[in-house]
């Protein structure tokens, strides 16, 4: 290298931080100004619900089946129609049909947000947000329950449980049938 | 390739020569063709075909082209491979190498799936469904059928643990077969036809329309089903597959030792699923095996030790603390302790509490048998059980020309002899013969000639039977209760083959580890001081106790007379002891009581130290079964706190300074086999007489009783569906005694003042009436047995029917 080169490249140098300082910055200024992610990001999962506000969720585990980091955890159970003492108050059922997520579990520690769970979710009760913030101080606090996870009652929705008011039978949600419309009382 | 000659085929087979996608192979005459692809490795898809079940050719999927049958012409259509014989000469070609056949399947399956739901997210098969699999292997892909499908109402109970949900059903008749052929119990059904054809419950035996699926082997039709139609009531949305961690094990609920398959998630048994061994119980297990799996996991299961305080309250205590509690008190009390193990061990455990009575204690005062026993057992079981090795085997019943049941009944007692048994009685093998008071349903089903007997006068029928050379005897626990029974089954002629066949799981392997007060380990005697010595030097002792020790009856006594100081208990309910009233003032009247038991019961009430040990599945060991086959099972869940007999016994003894020479279950297996059998003289069998006949006083009646397979026994707990399937409660008599008796043949009868029961009129002999042993009422609790008389009143109008 020549000495004449040595001298050179400082200067060159010096000229891309000259040019750069009047250029648009680029830097985000997070936590204190929130830029909103691309549409499609993956984030924090969320359990959908029905427009009465029953479950989506059946507990089938084809999620956790394909998830690749073992991150999801579920467990089955009976919609119960009737109640304990007998009474046909279909008080028990968290979804249509027979069966619901009893236990619904997304370990963020593990999840890598790759998506394939949602893919797998043959009810499309497992869908992606854009929420990002999935940091704490804790072990368990980054292991997500089902109540963390359901998407929050719209108007027009129940919380579970209860009875399917769209249809009683239950092939009708996954037909797209929406909830009757009542007139409002004088 | 050729099928080796299997040998329960002694003779030489004859083989047939076929070609199947072009690879030739030589098979027995009389095989399969679809077997005989599995020979050279060649799979065809399947759901109608089961080994153990008689050919059908119900769901067509296994077609094959044919295009030479062996006489040099083909078949013009694609034929079912499990209906077809191979044939000498044949040309098989399966999906591998022929369009045809992999057209046709694939146009079955896209019929199999027309109407079939898209319930696999919901359904219990999901993930270890054939269905799926071959749909995914041998069908389109893609559906073409955007018609609607036709539905039915589901899914429907055909009993309280088996649900059908009709919609998935494929028609195989692999349930309605199975019923059928191996449990014999025709109670579900093939019915309709075409599109709306279905399985339904069929006609019960007294010809009312929809009698729920009562079988005591019901859940077999769940694990065979080749599609989630008939699911399990009890494992209903439970898990998936890839959740279980599979364990293969020994089923501990009788002395059969079935294989099962014990399927964990989490830290907790999901579900049992029949294991696959051929030697024992094939493919299939009875309800209780397969469903009273909770029974450990119940509220009262015990966690830590505990040791009594000063109030007289139990505290949990470390393990440490509460050994030495247990070696001090029994140190204290040593020369006088009657140990009671229970029949529940595994050949490990049973060989610990055994050198534990010897070592440690000095005693032969030791009694595994938690039931009510006659006078004559411990020297038939002695001379004629301990150390005879594999005696009589299940593939030795499956082809003896005749099989005498003597106080047995294999359905409710040991459920996989009644299957072998009658898979031998449906292949015209075997005839089998019942001496008991009436035809049960399980002799019915076996085909069984009744010799009857009033409980208590056995030995007349036997003597009757003429017995000879090719017949075997499979002699029941019960037989104990009939004097002089044991003694003349002891002396029975040459060329008679007699099986003793216990009904706990641990019976066999504490005769083996000389858990008796006349019997040490091996198959030494007590009496034969050479024995002694021999075993004493293997243990490195001083000298093992001479004397006949006390039996269970005896130790029972004495304690509650203050002679017995102290008392060690394993797996004992006190419920079934003879007496359970005197054993309860036993165990209040003896000043030590240590328990060593897995689950809160009536000795841990009066227990100064509980310890506690590990149910089956969480340690593993080895069970006996009644032939003396040796059943080693592994530990299906890892729990750290769960020790076994073998390491607490260890434990204790080391604490009184009287170490045993091992302190794991391994090692203590390695010690039974090590001091092997005694090879000196057996012990001398028991000589009785029978008792002469003595009808009952007026106002009582002979009372016939087994219990049946469920029950209320504690190993069965947690499981509701499975119990509501239990058979009805009832007590059964001829019409004759019924009114001599005055009770009304719709109303109950109250036996010994308390238990009552629905009559129902059966063919018994007169003044003798059945009741089931534990279904409702603990007859034990009221001092009544086998062959007990006892009083009998009419009681109010029954309810039923
Ligand atoms: S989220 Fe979807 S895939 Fe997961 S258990 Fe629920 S329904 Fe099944
Ligand atoms: S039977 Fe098999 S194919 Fe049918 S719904 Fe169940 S898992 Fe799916
Ligand atoms: S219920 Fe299952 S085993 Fe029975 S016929 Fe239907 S598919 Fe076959
Ligand atoms: S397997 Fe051959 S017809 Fe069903």
């Amino acid at each position: 290298m020549s000495i004449k080169g040595n001298l050179w490249d400082p200067v060159a140098g010096f000229g891309v931080t000259f040019r750069t300082m009047f250029k648009k910055v680029v830097t985000e200024q997070y936590p204190f100004e929130k830029v909103p992610t691309a549409p499609r990001f993956h984030g924090r999962h969320q359990l959908n619900r029905w427009p009465d506000g029953l479950e989506k969720c059946i507990g089938c585990e084809l999620c956790a089946w394909a998830c690749p980091a073992d991150a999801i955890y579920v467990e089955g159970a009976s919609n119960v129609d009737v109640l304990p003492d007998g009474s046909p108050d279909e008080s028990g059922r968290f979804s249509p049909g027979e069966r619901y997520g009893r236990v619904y579990q997304i370990n963020y520690l593990r999840c890598i947000l790759c998506g394939l769970c949602i893919e797998a979710c043959p009810t499309r009760a497992l869908t992606m947000t854009n929420e990002y913030e999935l940091a704490d101080d804790s072990r368990e606090a980054l292991i997500y329950e089902k109540s963390d996870l359901l998407a929050p009652l719209l108007p027009g929705m129940t919380e579970p449980p209860h009875a399917m008011m769209i249809s009683d039978d239950h092939q009708d949600y996954y037909r797209g049938k929406q909830l009757p419309i009542v007139e409002a009382d004088e | 390739m050729t099928i080796e000659a299997n040998h329960e085929t002694q003779a030489p087979v004859e083989l047939v020569t076929l070609t199947i996608d072009d690879v030739s192979v030589s098979v027995p005459k009389g095989t399969l063709v679809i077997r005989a692809a599995e020979v050279v490795g060649i799979e065809i898809p399947r759901f109608c075909d089961h080994p153990l079940l008689e050919p059908v050719g119900a769901c067509r999927q296994c077609l094959v082209d044919i295009p030479d049958a062996g006489n040099g012409r083909g078949f013009p259509k694609p034929q079912a491979s499990c209906t077809i014989e191979a044939a000498p000469g044949m040309v098989v070609r399966t999906h591998l190498t022929s369009d045809v056949a992999a057209t046709a399947q694939r146009g079955n399956m896209e019929f199999l799936l027309v109407n079939h739901p898209l319930d696999c997210p919901v359904c219990d098969k999901g993930g270890e469904c054939p269905l799926q699999n071959q749909a995914m292997s041998h069908g389109r892909g893609e559906s073409r059928f955007h018609e609607t499908k036709r539905t039915f109402a589901k899914p429907v109970p055909v009993s309280a643990q088996v649900l059908l949900d009709r919609e998935r059903c494929v028609l195989c008749a692999r349930c309605t077969r199975f019923s059928e052929q191996v449990a014999g119990d025709p109670f579900i059904a093939l019915v309709e036809r075409g599109a709306q054809q279905q399985v339904g419950i069929g006609p019960s035996s007294d010809g009312a329309e929809g009698a729920p699926f009562h079988s005591y082997f019901s859940g077999n039709t769940i694990q065979i089903c080749p599609v989630g139609a008939l699911t399990s009531a009890d494992y209903r949305f439970r898990s998936r597959p890839f959740d279980l961690v599979s364990v293969p094990s020994v089923a501990e609920h009788d002395a059969c030792g079935a294989a099962i398959r014990v399927d964990h998630r989490r830290g907790a048994v999901m579900r049992r699923l029949a294991g696959d061994d051929p030697e024992v119980n094939e493919e299939w297990i009875s309800d209780k095996d397969r469903f009273a799996f909770t029974w450990s996991r119940q509220d009262d299961r015990l966690r830590t030790p505990l040791v009594r305080d000063e109030n007289g309250d139990l505290q949990p205590t470390s393990w440490p603390g509460a050994l030495a509690v247990a070696g001090r008190l029994l140190e204290s009390v040593r020369g006088s302790v009657g140990v009671l193990p229970g029949g529940r061990l595994t050949l490990e455990d049973a060989h610990a509490w055994s050198a534990f009575a010897r070592v440690a204690l000095g005693t032969n005062d030791v009694d595994f048998r938690s039931r009510a026993t006659g006078p004559e057992e411990a020297d038939f079981l002695a001379s004629h059980v301990a150390g005879s090795g594999l005696g009589v085997t299940y593939d030795q019943l499956a082809r003896a020309r005749r099989v005498v049941l003597v106080a047995l009944e294999p359905e409710d007692e040991a459920a996989t002899i009644f299957l072998r048994l009658r898979k031998a009685v449906r292949a015209a093998k075997t005839q089998v013969v019942t001496i008991a008071s009436h035809l049960s349903r399980g002799s019915e089903k076996l085909g069984a000639t009744l010799v009857p007997a009033v409980p208590g006068q056995e030995v007349a029928a036997l003597a009757g039977l003429e017995l000879g050379a090719g017949d075997v005897v499979l002699v029941g626990e019960r037989a104990a209760l009939v004097p002089g029974l044991l003694s003349a089954l002891a002396t029975l002629g040459a060329g008679v083959r007699l099986a003793w066949v216990p009904r706990r799981a641990g019976d066999r392997a504490a005769v083996e580890a000389g858990l008796l007060p006349n019997l040490l380990p091996g198959a030494r005697p007590v009496a034969v001081a050479e024995a002694r010595a021999d075993l004493a030097a293997a243990w490195g002792v001083a000298g093992v106790p001479g004397v006949r020790g006390r039996d269970l009856a005896t130790i029972v006594d004495d304690a509650a007379d203050h002679a017995v100081l102290g008392l060690l208990v394993g797996g004992v309910e006190i419920a079934d002891l003879p007496d359970p009233a005197r054993a309860r003032a036993a165990l209040a009247a003896a000043p030590v009581v240590i328990s060593l038991e897995v689950r809160r019961s009536e000795v841990t009430e009066h227990a100064d130290v509980v310890l506690p040990v590990a149910p089956p599945v969480e340690k593993s060991g080895t069970f006996v079964t009644w032939e003396g086959r040796r059943r080693g099972f592994a530990t299906a869940l890892h729990e750290p706190g769960s020790v076994t007999d073998t390491r607490v016994l260890a434990g204790i003894a080391e604490e009184m300074g009287r170490p045993l020479t091992f302190r794991t279950p391994a090692d203590a297996l390695v010690d039974h086999d090590s001091i092997g059998r005694w090879d000196g003289a057996a012990a001398g069998g028991p000589s009785a007489a029978p008792t002469a006949p003595a009808g009952p006083p007026a106002g009582h009646v002979v009372i016939s009783t087994w219990r049946q397979l469920i029950d209320d026994g504690r190993g069965q707990e947690g499981q509701a569906e499975y119990s509501a399937t239990a058979r009805p409660a009832v007590a059964r008599a001829s019409a004759a005694t019924w009114s001599s008796l005055g009770v009304p043949e719709t109303g109950t009868v109250v036996l010994g003042g308390s238990a009552t029961f629905s009559v129902v009129v059966d063919d018994l002999p007169d003044g003798v009436v059945w009741v089931p042993g534990n279904n409702g009422v603990n007859l034990r609790e009221l001092g009544i047995g086998h062959g007990s008389v006892t009083t009998a009143t009419t009681g109010a109008e029954s309810t039923h029917e």
